[in-house]
């Protein structure tokens, strides 16, 4: 499913220097039309590179205008199927559309905690230079195994 | 003023760079910290970076999510238990230092993902599921997950890589992190030629060169996709089951480097849900799914004899996942396809034990499994009408990938744990290249042959079925030997052995390329002077396929096409000097398919010397089809010389540290 842009949503993230979808997609396939040579649209982004479509979603759930979809593969999928994430920010809404109209929508939780609010070090020890040649992390959260010594057949 | 070709060069000097963004790297980046502080009270300041080729949060294998962590250990189990599983699911060829190293670290990461904010389902009292966001007791407190196999916990992970990116970037800095580019190549010590000196690599963005100095590199760039043709044709083909972007630079560059690779023969077959790739793995072990031939047959039980043929692997509880494969190929290759997964029965048979409110959550979850990490299987469904309690649908093995962290083993010779009863000696000789360490230990976890290079997740080799959170808790291990190695060795002074001219020269050849001819044709694509980085991977992709053991032949080769698959690849690799960059962004596919070309390389030549079929089902030597314990229960490696461009393959003796018996009572 190569994604495509909607040229009556998509306002090229009003023009600052690094596009949402440019920032996020993992295989540098969004690209932004400055001038609009490559595809007649002038300052709005498009798949440059559609073949390499890994669709994961990761432009159309961070557009924030909606502005990216994703078609099922022509080459491959019956036309008519839709499949669109609504994504905020402690779950994500899904939209499917089947070729014969049937409809579903889902919602799934996407994160317990606010988005941005990780303390990574807060409240956890400092390390102990004298452990790091030992196992372990430098915080333990009660996941070490230590594991039955007898099952070491050759120590 | 810089310009495309000719670059403004960035050089830093840095103590430890990490090379990836994915799990294992998240995972450096967050144990590093404290460890850096300690360092720091014992006056050894240590810089650290962090380079990937994408953006952080969304980069790496789990871009899309995740709807399963596939290790936790849990109280309940041993981590020589999750040894045993590693090992015969991988033919016995595995390294127990390694796997019961990981399984008694892994538990810590998951429990921190669960701190940071991913939910994970739970099981209450009565045996009813909930999702991650009930708010019901942390795994870490006792919480009982929801198993969907003896390993793997389910959750609700649309945002796992965001979330795990999230503190690996604030536990980092901004300062410590250049996201957008790519890494190119490692150089070595002028001084040293087995120590790494620093590393390479151009922005996707803009006309700069990145010159990393560095004295400990962590290099978790993740697998290898699309060495192989791949099933998907036209515009479906970048929905391969592994993701597109990770293009075997962990190996291709250690291989340059002249590390130690392991067991680069295996590779994995994943049988998946045919054109979307989506996951079976809650089909089968949640919602009890049985695979049928076009007969409705269940071909494991029909062919079950078939796993006779291979003692012992075959007659574990779970026999490996080739063998799965193996049993199914016979249906297919005797004409009794299509395989189906009979979703109608598996979700029918469930209706009748539970209520309807169940039920429509029971729906959810099979939706969910898919669009945490499988969006376009969402698409097919919907495209064809498929909903499963009414429609089954097909089953497909796919092309072949090359990975060391998901149901693959191949990857990098590492240093591993002291304390496990690991070889600390053993003979070398019989064609080992005799600068390369006895032993399973030679120093640092996580290091590999090569001083200060260090790997971890799809970079370890001879291990395995690590997946998120396994690669998560190896990085963080290296992070800990990392500054260990940084402060044992403070006086150390990295110097290249390459010149940044000649790096430049090198790195934005295809552009010259480009330039020099691109007016001597009408169209760009055809010219006689260059090749595109897009044909050069269908001409890749078209001698592994035909010739290595992939689809085409259903996945059999011999001794006579892989002498054939070794003179096309030479002159591919030849041929790869004459990859042409008309941008940036065909810059980065260049040396992509540059790594891959060498990774494909690799694996061949394993197979080559490997002189049996250790992975039914997933590749087949006719000329030698059989396992054989005897004289092949050992690992193959091999160092490559970049110099000369040559391998040299050789047999490691292979020691169980687990007593693997246990798992055929
Ligand atoms: C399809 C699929 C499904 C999976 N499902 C599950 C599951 O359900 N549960 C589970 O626990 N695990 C699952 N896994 C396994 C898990 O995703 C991996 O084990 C894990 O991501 C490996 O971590 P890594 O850091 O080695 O590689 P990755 O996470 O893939 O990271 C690789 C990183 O390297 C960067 N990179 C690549 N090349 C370069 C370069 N040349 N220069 C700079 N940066 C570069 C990439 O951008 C990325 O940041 C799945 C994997 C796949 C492929
Ligand atoms: S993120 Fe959306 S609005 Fe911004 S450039 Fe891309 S498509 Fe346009
Ligand atoms: S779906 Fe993923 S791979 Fe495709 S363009 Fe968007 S971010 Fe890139």
């Amino acid at each position: 499913m190569p994604t495509f842009v909607r040229t009556d949503k998509c306002d090229g993230c009003k023009g600052q220097d690094k596009t949402a979808c440019m920032y996020i997609c993992p295989h540098d396939l969004m690209k932004l039309d400055m001038d609009g040579s490559e595809t007649g649209h002038a300052m709005k982004s498009y798949n440059q590179e559609p073949e390499q479509c890994w669709e994961c979603y990761s432009c159309i759930k961070i557009c924030p205008q909606n502005a990216i979809e994703a078609r099922p593969y022509a080459d491959i999928v019956p036309l008519g199927a839709s499949v669109q994430p609504l994504r905020g920010t402690d779950s994500i809404m899904w939209t499917i559309k089947f070729r014969n109209g049937t409809m579903k929508r889902f919602k799934f939780p996407i994160r317990t905690t606010p988005e941005g609010s990780i303390d990574p070090y807060g409240g956890k020890p400092a390390a102990d230079i004298n452990k790091i040649a030992d196992n372990g992390f430098f915080v333990e959260a009660n996941g070490y195994r230590a594991g039955n010594p007898s099952e070491l057949i050759a120590k | 003023m810089a310009e495309f070709g000719k670059p403004d060069v960035v050089e830093e000097e840095v103590d430890i760079l990490i090379i990836g963004g994915g799990m294992a790297a998240c995972g450096a980046g967050y144990e590093i910290g404290p460890w850096l502080d300690a360092a720091k009270a014992q006056g050894v300041d240590i810089k650290v970076k962090l380079v990937d080729k994408a953006a952080m949060d969304r980069s790496g294998a789990v871009a899309q999510g995740l709807s399963a962590i596939n290790t936790y250990i849990g109280s309940e189990q041993d981590p020589a238990d999750y040894a045993r599983m590693v090992s015969n699911d991988l033919m016995g060829i595995t390294r127990d230092d390694l796997a019961y190293d990981l399984g008694r670290h892994v538990d810590e990461s998951v429990h921190l993902f669960e701190e940071w904010g991913l939910p994970i389902w739970k099981m209450d009292e009565n045996g009813e599921r909930h999702d991650g966001s009930k708010g019901m007791t942390p795994l870490k407190d006792g919480g009982k997950p929801v198993r969907s196999g003896k390993w793997q916990i389910m959750i609700n992970g649309e945002s796992y890589k965001w979330i795990v990116a999230e503190a690996a970037k604030k536990a980092l800095g901004t300062d410590r992190i250049q996201e957008r580019v790519f890494i190119v190549k490692l150089v070595n010590d002028k001084n040293d030629k087995n120590r790494v000196a620093g590393a390479v690599g151009f922005s996707v963005r803009d006309h700069q060169l990145y010159v990393y100095k560095a004295k400990a590199i962590l290099l978790v760039a993740g697998g290898c996709v699309n060495i192989f043709r791949p099933r998907s044709v036209g515009e479906g083909q970048g929905r391969a089951w592994y993701p597109v972007w990770n293009s075997g630079s962990t190996y291709a560059m250690a291989a340059e480097a002249g590390a130690e690779l392991t067991m680069m023969e295996n590779r994995f077959v994943p049988t998946r849900f045919k054109d979307g790739y989506g996951p079976v793995g809650a089909w089968f072990l949640l919602f009890k799914s049985k695979a049928t031939n076009a007969f409705g047959e269940v071909y494991m039980d029909r062919n079950k004899e078939m796993l006779n043929d291979y003692p012992p692997y075959g007659q574990a509880a779970v026999p490996a996942s080739c063998l799965r494969n193996h049993l199914m190929l016979k249906e297919m290759k005797e004409g009794r396809g299509p395989i189906w997964m009979d979703t109608v029965t598996a979700l029918a048979n469930l209706r009748e034990t539970l209520s309807p409110r169940e039920v429509k959550h029971l729906e959810a979850e099979a939706w969910e499994d898919f669009l945490d990490m499988c969006i376009g299987q969402c698409g097919i469904w919907a495209g064809e009408n498929i909903e499963p309690e009414k429609k089954n649908s097909e089953l497909m093995p796919t092309e072949p990938y090359l990975l060391g962290s998901h149901s693959g083993c191949c990857g990098i010779w590492v240093s591993g744990p002291t304390d496990v009863g690991a070889p600390t000696d053993e003979a070398l000789g019989d064609g080992i290249p005799d600068h390369l360490p006895s032993g399973w230990n030679w120093g640092y976890r996580g290091m590999t042959t090569i001083k200060g290079l260090f790997t971890a997740g799809d970079g370890v080799g001879a291990s395995g079925h690590k997946f998120s959170s396994g690669s998560h808790a190896e990085g963080r291990m290296c992070a800990k030997s990392m500054v260990k190695y940084v402060m044992d060795n403070k006086d150390l002074k990295p110097e290249l052995d390459t010149s940044v001219d000649d790096l430049i020269e090198e790195i934005y050849r295809p552009v010259r390329n480009y330039l020099e001819h691109k007016d001597y044709t009408t169209a760009i694509d055809v010219n006689p002077n260059y090749i595109t980085p897009k044909m050069l991977q269908f001409r890749l992709q078209k001698i592994m396929d035909e010739y290595v053991a992939g689809v085409a032949t259903y996945y059999t080769t011999n001794e006579h096409m892989l002498a054939l698959a070794e003179q096309k690849l030479e002159m591919l690799k030849e041929d790869a000097l004459k990859m042409r960059a008309k941008d940036l962004h065909e810059l980065l596919r260049a040396w992509e398919n540059y790594h891959r070309i060498l990774t494909a390389e690799a694996h061949m030549k394993h197979i080559q010397f490997r002189e049996e079929s250790r992975y039914p089902g997933f590749y087949y030597r006719m000329d030698k089809n059989f396992v054989d314990e005897e004289n092949w229960k050992c690992f193959v490696n091999s160092v490559y010389d970049r110099t000369t461009k040559t391998w040299t393959c050789f047999k490691r003796a292979h020691k169980d540290l687990v007593d693997k018996s246990k798992l055929f009572k």
